[in-house]
């Protein structure tokens, strides 16, 4: 059989992609994190950042369509691996079908994932694509909605005010909690989902799966606080 | 019926080397024409299907677990010996076969017994290769360890669970012949009969235990490989599912069955807690080489708690009374020493069954993280069965059946009376004589499978013409299936008030007070008219519900609590016939000053070998003679 | 003491079951569970009941026949134990246990309990073994093996093919036995001339029967009643990459019959 035919069609072909995806994915959280931090600077710093990001629109498009196609690769990994599972185990227990050591994360990973997909799709409306439909901005607002949020001064004139339409964005209640939610079910799928890649790529055994194991949870822990962080200051008025 | 040997002249060390030379070849464009079906999945099944497959013959093998991995090898725990010497310690070929011939007091084909320990050594290399873990050194060889009454280190081993790795290695080996497309595998389905034309075996009849269906399957030649018979006593370490069926079936059908008397009971096996037990589970004898036994010295100390009975207050009874050997005495020894001190009362345990094996000294001596490396998992297996911590308390042991060195009778090249019917493993009446040493069962089972059938077979083949197998439409078929569905049919028709347990329980009890441990020809004539009755009793008041279409487990136990009935009445009439005590058959009438077995040469150094006469009629006895050319028939002594 | 079971019955393959309830008669809390369920089904036979069929045979942890998911888990309460060494003292006078059978579609159900695990046969027909005809070996100590590797593939080798695994992953994955076996033989010098072979070759069997894919969530670990580690799944995702990288630079190929040589 021919390389591809493995990589693609059998089992531990797609969890190897589903692993491979989702450590690129990783790594562009953690990315996205700390360019998010920055709301933390002088203002002109985020904006400077955004400019940065959309200045060059080639570059911008190839990392754009790359993320779209590991998302994509993720996600059908994950609905294909997921139909031949509920395939393989028609029935559940009578008996009530304890996790016998079975994580939390572990046992409802496609739930949490399309719970962060619809996410996904709900911030690039929110920022990205700057839907007024969801952006929830009060009417005694000073912008209508987000495309009105630019720079007027300075290098980025022009360009969109990230700083200004964060703090207009998380000011909201609702959209404050859900992005918590959100992140909450994300690191809960980092946790589960970066030991998972260990495994799947076949480098976590004795010593090092206990580590790994504790690292990630470690790890999601902490990209959880720093993402909360964002909406959570913004909306309690630390940042204006 | 004369039984014919066939061992080869010359000497002892050339005779099977010699046999190869001189046994006809089938030419190897000829094998595939030859059907071989192969009864059994277990360590002498597996390895005869795989290597005959890969000979080139065509391999039919029958089992009636779901897969040939589940066959009661598995469940060995020790070790299997061979004479490789690579401790340096002085074990030879030599000291393998006569240990052995000892070991079986003098009751074994010294051939057969020499071309085993010759075989051994061959039988490790193939197990190796295949990928058994055996236990290694830091310097990347082999592990051995001293076992069951030797005095070399010659077993190797892994873990407590060797039977269980060779038996994987053999099923690879079949189950890699299975994928190439050379052997048939047939799962749950149950031998019911041998199908013998002019004589010859020519296949067998099965039932398949889901559906039920009955099928003809025809052969060349038949070789079964369907292990022993201990459960015929009930309660045994056997698997459940072990029976004597298929050897039975072909004793019916002409098959002479040699020494049914002889039964292994081993001395470490955990006691009986209650009349509901199903089963007896073994204590690794490995547990002997560092626990000491014992049982208190007064009948009226037997039920204090163990800690409370003084050094002095004990008898470590083995090392008393075989001190040379002590702890580490043979089987049969050891479990008739441990009846004897029960029988004074001064058996432990709330039954009075029982004797300590004690690991105070051990741990003491080697600290008890030393004792958990090497029996960790046995004292676990004591605690989940017992719920008693073997680290803390003495362990409580018992002898319980273990092992058949009885039989279907075989000649030098494993073939039965039947000719063309071959028998290997523990199915045969084997090279273990009157009793087995500790890690000979896997040794033999796999000498007869890997290196013993391959060449034997083809010099039977070699003179079946290719091609001339009979039609499945052959009379006898017809005839045989015939028998088959109306023995279903009587078993589901029966009216009857009692479930199969429980003449399975009652022919246990009669079996093991009259034919165990010990015998006295009053309990021997007791035993053969109780046991015609319960039978008897069986046929006109079994109870079988269900269906013979769908998966009936009581009608698979009742076949086979059937065939025990009738078996058992034979083991008790061989006892009895056997006028002397030798290995494991002690005749209470035949015990020297010392109340060791009385080993009578002159008239029983034969093997016994029954002929089943027809229904009602008394089996005929036929006698093969054993001739001791190469060693001096002595008196066992392990003091 | 007395329990109550709640069994499922089911006539044959294919055709519908349901749960029955039973009483038991008095019983010793030393017997094992399935002594348990022989003084039941004798207590059926009486009454002219059909007595409950499930799977046994050695009954004292090794032949892997029994099966049974107790209360929900495969082998019972205890942690790496078989059913037939779970013992009556496990459970409480009046207790309500449900016993039903081990549920994958690879393993499909025989009748009430029983179910058929022959898929694995095909699995280790596929590769699992090292081609070594009979009489071809050479000497079993010309061959070292470290201590810690031998010692390591007799942890991967303990594995009694029971199927526990794949009736504890909710996905019925089969990749606990697989990888148990692919280990025992990449971990020994024996099994490497057919290392990358047999892994692609068993895997493909595995998927074709249609068991699940695992996700780590380490329920096969737990219910094993031989304590097999998670990490040889990792050992054979590893084996399992590493062929594919050959089969990418064409060293090595293998189809679906790839390993049956």
């Amino acid at each position: 059989m021919k390389p591809l035919q493995l990589l693609f069609q059998s089992s531990i072909g797609k969890k190897v992609i589903m692993g491979a995806t989702g450590a690129l994915l990783f790594l562009f959280v953690i990315g996205h994190l700390v360019g998010n931090l920055q709301i933390f600077l002088p203002k002109e710093r985020i904006n400077a950042y955004g400019h940065l990001l959309h200045a060059n629109v080639g570059l911008l498009w190839c990392v754009r369509l790359g993320l779209l196609a590991i998302v994509g690769l993720h996600v059908w990994s994950a609905v294909t691996l997921n139909a031949q599972n509920k395939s393989a185990r028609p029935e559940v227990y009578a008996g009530a079908q304890g996790p016998y050591g079975a994580s939390w994360a572990s046992r409802y990973m496609f739930m949490t994932g399309l719970v962060i997909a619809a996410f996904v799709v709900y911030h690039l409306l929110h920022f990205t694509l700057q839907a007024p439909a969801v952006n929830l901005l009060p009417a005694n607002h000073e912008a209508k909605d987000f495309t009105q949020l630019v720079v007027t001064s300075g290098p980025q004139q022009g360009y969109r005010d990230v700083h200004r339409m964060l703090v207009a964005g998380f000011q909201q209640p609702l959209v404050t909690l859900f992005y918590l939610v959100a992140i909450g079910l994300l690191c809960i799928h980092l946790s589960h989902g970066s030991q998972a890649m260990f495994q799947s790529l076949g480098v976590q055994e004795g010593v090092w799966r206990r580590r790994l194991d504790a690292g990630s949870k470690v790890l999601a822990g902490l990209i959880f606080a720093g993402y909360a962080i964002i909406p959570l200051a913004v909306f309690l008025r630390l940042v204006q | 019926m004369k039984l014919e040997s066939k061992v080869p002249g010359g000497p002892l060390e050339h005779k099977w080397t010699k046999h190869l030379g001189d046994i006809k070849l089938v030419n190897p464009s000829n094998k595939r024409k030859y059907e071989i079906i192969v009864v059994g999945g277990g360590l002498a099944g597996a390895s005869a299907a795989a290597s005959l497959a890969e000979l080139g013959y065509r391999v039919k093998c029958i089992v009636y677990h779901d897969t040939a991995r589940r066959a009661h090898s598995v469940a060995a725990q020790g070790g299997i010996n061979a004479a490789k010497n690579y401790q340096n310690d002085g074990d030879s070929v030599f000291r393998l076969f006569y240990d052995t011939i000892k070991g079986g007091d003098y009751r074994a084909r010294e051939a057969n017994v020499y071309r085993l320990a010759q075989v051994s050594v061959k039988i490790i290399d193939q197990c190796v290769a295949q990928g058994v873990p055996f236990a290694r050194e830091y310097g990347g060889l082999l592990a051995n360890r001293s076992f069951g009454g030797a005095q070399v280190s010659r077993t190797f081993y892994a873990r407590g669970q060797t039977g269980q790795q060779l038996l994987l290695g053999a099923y690879s080996a079949l189950i890699r012949m299975v994928g190439a497309g050379a052997v048939q595998m047939l799962t749950h389905e149950e031998m019911m009969d041998v199908v013998v034309i002019g004589g010859h075996a020519k296949g067998v009849i099965c039932r398949n235990l889901i559906t039920g269906e009955i099928s003809r399957h025809v052969g060349d030649a038949v070789v079964l490989a369907t292990g022993g018979y201990g459960n015929v006593f009930n309660l045994s370490t056997y698997g459940r599912l072990s029976n004597a069926t298929a050897i039975w079936r072909a004793y019916k059908r002409g098959a002479c069955f040699a020494n049914p008397c002889f039964t292994q009971i081993h001395p470490t096996c955990i006691p009986v807690s209650g009349d509901y037990q199903s089963k007896l589970t073994l204590m690794s004898e490995s547990l002997r080489n560092d626990g000491r036994i014992w049982v208190p010295k007064k009948a009226e100390d037997r039920l204090k708690r163990p800690g409370d009975i003084p050094e002095d207050a004990r008898d470590y009874y083995l090392e008393r009374m075989y001190p040379a050997y002590g702890n580490l005495a043979p089987r049969d020894i050891s479990s008739r020493a441990a009846k004897k001190v029960c029988d004074e009362g001064r058996g432990v345990g709330e039954s009075g069954l029982g004797v300590y094996l004690d690991f105070s000294d051990a741990i003491r001596r080697l600290g008890e993280s030393a004792v958990r490396e090497r029996y960790g998992n046995l004292f676990d297996i004591y605690k989940e069965i017992t719920d008693e911590d073997a680290y803390r308390n003495p362990m409580r042991i018992f002898p319980a059946v273990h092992y058949t060195m009885g039989g279907l009778w075989v000649d030098y090249n494993l073939m039965s009376s039947i000719p063309g019917l071959f028998v290997l493993g523990e199915a045969n009446f084997s090279d273990h004589g009157a009793n087995r040493l500790g890690a000979s069962a896997l040794m033999q089972g796999l000498a007869d499978g890997y290196f013993v059938i391959p060449f034997t077979i083809g010099d039977y083949l070699a003179g079946v013409k290719p091609g001339t197998r009979p039609k499945a439409e052959a009379p006898e078929f017809e005839q045989a299936e015939t028998a088959v569905r109306h023995t279903v049919q009587r078993l589901l028709s029966s009216k009857g008030r009692q479930p199969v347990s429980h003449f399975h329980k009652r022919l246990g009890k009669i079996l093991w007070d009259c034919c165990g441990m010990a015998r006295n020809a009053g309990h021997l004539k007791k035993g053969l008219q109780e046991i015609p009755a319960l039978r008897e009793e069986f046929w006109s008041n079994v109870q079988v519900p269900g269906d013979g279409g769908t998966l009936n487990q009581s009608l698979e136990r009742a076949h086979r609590v059937a065939d025990f009935l009738e078996l058992g009445e034979l083991m008790c009439r061989d006892a009895l016939e056997r006028d002397e005590s030798c290995g494991c058959h002690f005749r209470e009438e035949h015990v020297d000053a010392e109340g060791e077995c009385d080993r009578n040469d002159e008239q029983y150094a034969h093997v016994a070998a029954w002929e089943y006469a027809g229904e009602g009629k008394p089996p005929i006895l036929n006698k093969e003679p054993l001739q001791y050319e190469f060693v001096k028939m002595v008196k066992r002594n392990y003091k | 003491m007395k329990v109550t079971l709640k069994v499922w019955r089911q006539k044959g393959p294919g055709t519908p079951g349901e749960f029955k309830t039973y009483p038991t008669p008095d019983l010793n809390p030393n017997m094992s569970f399935l002594e348990m369920l022989d003084v039941v089904n004798d207590d059926l036979t009486a009454k002219g009941e059909e007595p409950i069929a499930f799977a046994h045979d050695c009954r004292e942890g090794i032949c892997g026949t029994c099966s049974l998911v107790i209360n929900g888990k495969p082998h019972g309460p205890h942690r790496s134990v078989a059913t037939c060494q779970t013992y009556m003292r496990s459970f409480r006078d009046g207790d309500v246990i449900v016993v039903e059978p081990f549920r994958a579609k690879p393993f499909p159900v025989i009748k009430d309990l029983v179910t058929d695990r022959t898929a694995f046969d095909r699995i280790m027909a596929a590769g699992g073994f090292i081609s070594v005809r009979t009489g071809s070996a050479p000497d079993a100590n010309s061959i070292p093996v470290s201590k810690e590797c031998a010692d390591r593939a007799m942890d991967a080798a303990a594995c009694i093919g029971c199927g526990a695994c794949v009736a504890a992953c909710k996905n019925a994955s089969a990749m606990l036995f697989v990888s148990a076996k692919v280990s025992q033989f990449s971990l020994l010098p024996q099994g490497q001339p057919e290392r990358y072979r047999r892994v692609l070759a068993m895997v493909g069997t595995m998927d074709e029967e249609g068991f699940g894919n695992c996700t780590v969530t380490g329920s096969c670990e737990a219910v094993c009643p031989k304590g097999i580690s998670l990490d040889f799944i990792t050992r054979m995702n590893r084996e399992y990459l590493s062929a594919m990288l050959h089969a990418a630079v064409g060293r090595e190929t293998a189809g679906k019959d790839g390993g049956a040589g």
